[in-house]
């Protein structure tokens, strides 16, 4: 049953799930900062719009420990290629990547988290809206994987 | 906010970012194998970063006047509205028909997948549809006070 449910093993995911509640942890020690990812995208545009939505003083405030975050981000998955990664390209298709990118961006932004603000830090702090966002996150990606699946995409 | 700070949240970044590539979290094929019921191996990504995160949360105010370097502890703003349970439902279709989220969006820059540049910027445009759309929706006096 282990190899059909996890035909890759399972030590890989459970390390880097580890390691990603280290790095929200020590955000919120040193900080108290909380660590989701979704925010950036609408508090980055403050830097290119002049629009009032953009410009509030929650998205202003936090521009730029968000930046520096994604920055990190990047430069940690540097390190990951560097030392004990690899490489590769994804064959997901660009339409696929175009479109979902596009819904998946605006969807977070609506409900205000997305896998990691409202999965990882949202019901670490027992946010009972944060739960049910990712039940219904969950169901709606797993309906549409699988329709994309039967319609023929990667 | 204190260099010093700002230096914590760049190594909280790197271990996220290295996490993420680690867990395989970076490969939309991954993300999609676990969305077909192929390989559950993302619940295990998912459940040791909250568990670890639930942890932190709920031992470190108690246990801590203040974090290290700041002056308070922060909250998740979540909301029982319409917009946090509908916009959830949004994200996930967008998810299931592309295998990226904002974390590895971001994260796969660094680990040199080219192709997510793609959805890292669709998902920027999509955020500033949001924000757009949002925009009406604001009080009148937030537009006024930001107009003077």
């Amino acid at each position: 049953m282990f190899e059909t449910l996890l035909p890759l093993g399972f030590s890989h995911y459970l390390i880097g799930g580890l390691v990603i509640g280290i790095a929200v942890s020590l955000l919120f020690i040193t900080t108290g900062l909380i660590g989701g990812m979704s925010t950036f995208f609408t508090s980055t545009l403050s830097l290119i719009s002049d629009l009032p939505y953009f410009n509030q003083d929650k998205f202003v405030s936090s521009r730029n420990w968000r930046l520096v975050y994604s920055l990190g981000l990047i430069t940690g998955a540097l390190i990951w290629l560097f030392s004990v990664g690899e490489s590769s390209q994804t064959s997901v298709t660009a339409w696929q990547l175009a479109v979902g990118g596009f819904i998946a961006g605006f969807g977070a932004r609506m409900s205000n988290g997305c896998t990691s603000g409202h999965g990882i830090c949202g019901i670490a702090s027992l946010q009972v809206p944060s739960l049910l966002a990712v039940l219904i996150f969950l169901g709606t990606a797993m309906a549409s994987a699988q329709l994309i699946q039967m319609l023929g995409g990667v | 906010m204190r260099i010093l700070s700002l230096v914590c949240v760049l190594i909280a970044g790197n271990l996220f970012g290295f996490g993420l590539s680690y867990a395989t979290m970076i490969k939309p094929e991954v993300v999609l194998s676990f969305l077909r019921f192929e390989d559950f191996g993302l619940l295990f990504v998912l459940g040791a970063a909250t568990a670890v995160t639930l942890l932190t949360y709920q031992l470190a105010p108690k246990l801590m006047s203040k974090p290290l370097l700041e002056e308070t502890f922060g909250k998740h703003p979540s909301e029982m509205n319409r917009d946090t349970l509908l916009g959830a439902a949004i994200f996930g279709l967008g998810w299931g028909i592309c295998g990226v989220c904002p974390g590895p969006a971001i994260a796969g820059l660094g680990a040199g997948n080219w192709p997510l540049l793609i959805a890292l910027f669709a998902m920027l445009l999509g955020a500033y549809v949001q924000g757009l759309i949002a925009n009406r929706g604001l009080p009148d006096q937030d537009q006024k006070a930001y107009q003077e």
